[in-house]
């Protein structure tokens, strides 16, 4: 017993010496639940750029960068608090998450701003995220749905499409989303035949297929996941002929789309955050080991990246010093950062140059700490999902 | 024309599916209600042990079809399923060896073993998706539908379509064919017999030499069997992902606890009341009214009484209402 003593007192002190020279942050994605296919390649993309910041070497004179995974569950607000309580109480300098809207604002609120902790989430795009009191501490890299309803609208104004039922995920993500395409597409002069909430998940979705298909309209809008309910709802509506055509927000897009539904969805339309920016093949190049065309894999290493550059334009890990440095890393002027060059900014931060980090998506932060937004417009042809424009 | 209109768009959207969706939760609940009437206990490991029966069926499905098995115009898994219930039972008994006959022999109140089929739960969560991933697998194989929707539109000339897929009809089939099985189990063998005897009163039937041992892995089997057929029947008609088959075990429990627990014809009837509830009352009645009525009287609504959000809402208000006014549910279960 005495030796397990000694042993376990001197593994701590091991421990303690090592933590003196690495830097931790907490990775917290729903690596179970509703989106559990989609973190995977989200946590290795954070990942990587962590992994390529401690390569360098450059991080505040030789730091280390040790990720801490955490299951924030995406639906589950009090386990995802827990679990970001778990990664203050083991010391973390900033934390890469959440993923989900409805647990993003959870965390904020109950852990982050109390524990004047920096979130930086990849994912997140509730509208109303953008104005929740977060003290400076909150970021995304993503860009909020307000703008993706209108983008969402305009697609289909052009097209011709003066109908729609919409059906959407019942949470922080769908209803912000559903309401900003609602009132964009209708102020356009669009109708909304019909706007129903689908749960993650369940069991059946004959219940929503049926009230959909019988209020009709030339598109189906599914504001959903293409894991849980939202493909579901596809694959029905498909089978029983209420639908042909469809228009997919950023939760549907994603490689399951077309692998699952092939040719069926030809001609429907699709839009997700991206940028025809050269980073992002860049990234996608240097993505060992994980798919760096994962929906929000690039957005991932973007939000990691620009915690690890703010600490070294702070000089700092204190996540209260470093939060005021996140967006003039992030933005013009400086110089432009690819994905691959994080060790090349962190050189030029130390000498007391300014970044731009241009990263896989192109970021800029806007509106208090959210990214400004341009989208990848998608088409399905032939059973393959293809880019038809950037806007 | 309109009459018919009307008619096939019911019966596209409520009634095949509602029909589908009942046979499986049936199943299901059948399950849970032998557990229950047999061992006494709610068994919450019950929506797991439906995953993990359809995880080995899609194993062995990959299997045959890398030899080159398969049924046809059927799905291959179907000649999977009996080796996955095999493989699903031994778990089952394994996990009642290793777990439940613990609490057994020391006579446990029930919540003992509802709390002890909670941990169950929580492993074979975790077993499931060390074995499979959490991502979504179809393996449905075989021709996918017996009547297309645009087929249908072109022979009827109707306006609305048409959809059956084989996975409804075998959904059915297969689900009528064990129903039958299991009664007739349960009704005219010495095993049989002795299960149900062991049900109603578990001393006398100790006393009457009936081998309690026996009777619970047989138990075991037939749930492992029922569970098993109903993932996968439901895993081919829609797709298996982990995170479903969990949440299954809620309409699963509603549908038991509406027919009666422990009553295995109330568990049938509870699937279908929970299935055909869901569906209809967040039905949009819209386009048939505007088929049936004449013109003058057309709503301009969507004459539908309840938004799809509250579907669960639903099941669960029969759930009380049921409870309150027939506390042993719709045919005479134990009261819970």
């Amino acid at each position: 017993m005495k030796k397990l003593l000694l042993a376990t007192a001197a593994t701590a002190l091991v421990a303690g010496a090592a933590s003196a020279d690495e830097v931790k942050l907490g990775v917290i994605l729903g690596f179970t639940g509703p989106i559990e296919s989609l973190t995977p390649d989200m946590a290795a993309g954070a990942e990587m750029a962590m992994a390529e910041v401690s390569a360098s070497g450059n991080l505040l004179g030789g730091m280390t960068v040790t990720p801490i995974r955490k299951d924030s569950t995406c639906v589950d607000a009090a386990a995802a608090t827990a679990a970001a309580e778990e990664l203050i109480a083991e010391g973390v300098a900033g934390i890469f998450g959440a993923d989900c809207s409805g647990v993003t604002g959870a965390i904020l609120q109950n852990v982050a701003v109390p524990n004047g902790m920096v979130m930086v989430s990849p994912s997140a795009t509730s509208p109303g995220l953008s104005t929740v009191e977060d003290n400076g501490l909150f970021f995304r890299t993503a860009p909020s749905d307000a703008r993706q309803g209108v983008v969402m609208a305009e697609l289909l104004k052009e097209q011709g499409v003066g109908s729609v039922a919409l059906t959407y995920i019942n949470s922080d993500y769908g209803k912000g989303l559903a309401d900003s395409f609602q009132a964009a597409y209708e102020g356009m002069g669009g109708t909304v035949t019909i706007s129903a909430a689908h749960d993650v998940g369940k069991g059946d979705y004959s219940a929503e297929v049926a009230a959909l298909s019988s209020a009709g309209g030339e598109r189906l809008v599914v504001a959903g996941y293409v894991d849980q309910g939202g493909g579901d709802i596809v694959r029905a509506s498909i089978d029983a002929g209420a639908f042909d055509l469809f228009h997919f927000p950023d939760g549907m897009i994603g490689d399951a789309l077309p692998a699952t539904f092939g040719a069926d969805i030809d001609g429907s339309y699709g839009q997700a955050p991206g940028s025809d920016n050269p980073g992002y093949q860049t990234f996608v190049s240097l993505a060992e080991g994980f798919n760096g065309e994962g929906t929000y894999a690039s957005e991932s290493y973007d939000a990691a990246a620009l915690i690890l550059l703010a600490m070294q334009a702070a000089g700092s890990t204190d996540p209260n010093v470093y939060k005021e440095y996140v967006e003039s890393v992030a933005n013009a002027p400086g110089e432009p950062i690819m994905p691959g060059e994080l060790g090349k900014a962190l050189e030029i931060l130390a000498a007391g140059g300014d970044v731009d980090l241009i990263g896989a998506t192109g970021v800029e932060l806007v509106n208090g700490g959210e990214a400004a937004g341009s989208y990848r417009v998608v088409t399905f042809e032939g059973g393959e999902m293809v880019t038809a424009e950037y806007r | 024309m309109d009459f018919l209109n009307a008619v096939v768009a019911i019966t596209n959207l409520l009634i095949i599916p509602a029909t589908t969706y009942g046979a499986q939760l049936a199943l299901g609940a059948l399950g849970v209600t032998l557990i229950y009437s047999i061992l006494r206990f709610s068994n919450f490991a019950h929506g797991d042990t439906m995953a993990f029966g359809t995880v080995v069926t899609i194993g062995i499905t990959t299997l045959f079809q890398s030899w080159g098995i398969s049924l046809g115009p059927l799905p291959t898994a179907l000649l999977a399923l009996p080796f996955a219930v095999a493989i699903t039972a031994v778990l089952l008994v394994g996990t009642d060896f290793a777990i439940y006959r613990f609490y057994r022999k020391k006579r446990a109140v029930p919540i003992i073993f509802v709390m002890a089929s909670l941990g169950v739960m929580f492993v074979m969560n975790g077993l499931i998706r060390f074995m499979a991933g959490v991502k979504d697998q179809t393996f449905d194989d075989g021709t996918r539908f017996i009547i297309k929707a645009r087929d249908f539109k072109n022979w009827s000339g109707l306006d609305e379509a048409l959809a059956l897929r084989t996975t409804q009809v075998l959904t059915l089939v297969v689900a009528i064919a064990i129903v039958a099985w299991l009664f007739w189990f349960l009704n005219k063998t010495r095993t049989g017999k002795s299960m149900r005897a062991f049900s109603d009163n578990e001393d006398l039937a100790l006393l009457s030499g009936i081998n309690p041992n026996r009777v619970v892995m047989v138990t075991w089997v037939i749930v492992a069997m029922l569970a098993t057929t109903a993932g996968v029947l439901y895993g081919l008609d829609k797709a298996y992902s982990p995170y479903t088959y969990f949440q299954l075990l809620l309409p699963t429990f509603a549908a038991a606890i509406v027919g009666g627990l422990g009553n295995p014809l109330g568990a049938i009837v509870g699937g279908f009341v929970v299935s055909f509830s869901e569906v209809m009352v967040t039905y949009v009645w819209k386009k048939v009214a505007i088929y049936l009525l004449p013109e003058a009287l057309e709503p301009n609504g969507l004459l539908q009484l309840m938004s799809t959000e509250y579907k669960f809402a639903v099941s669960f208000a029969i759930l009380v209402v049921v409870l309150l006014f027939k506390p042993t549910g719709l045919f005479k279960g134990q009261s819970v």
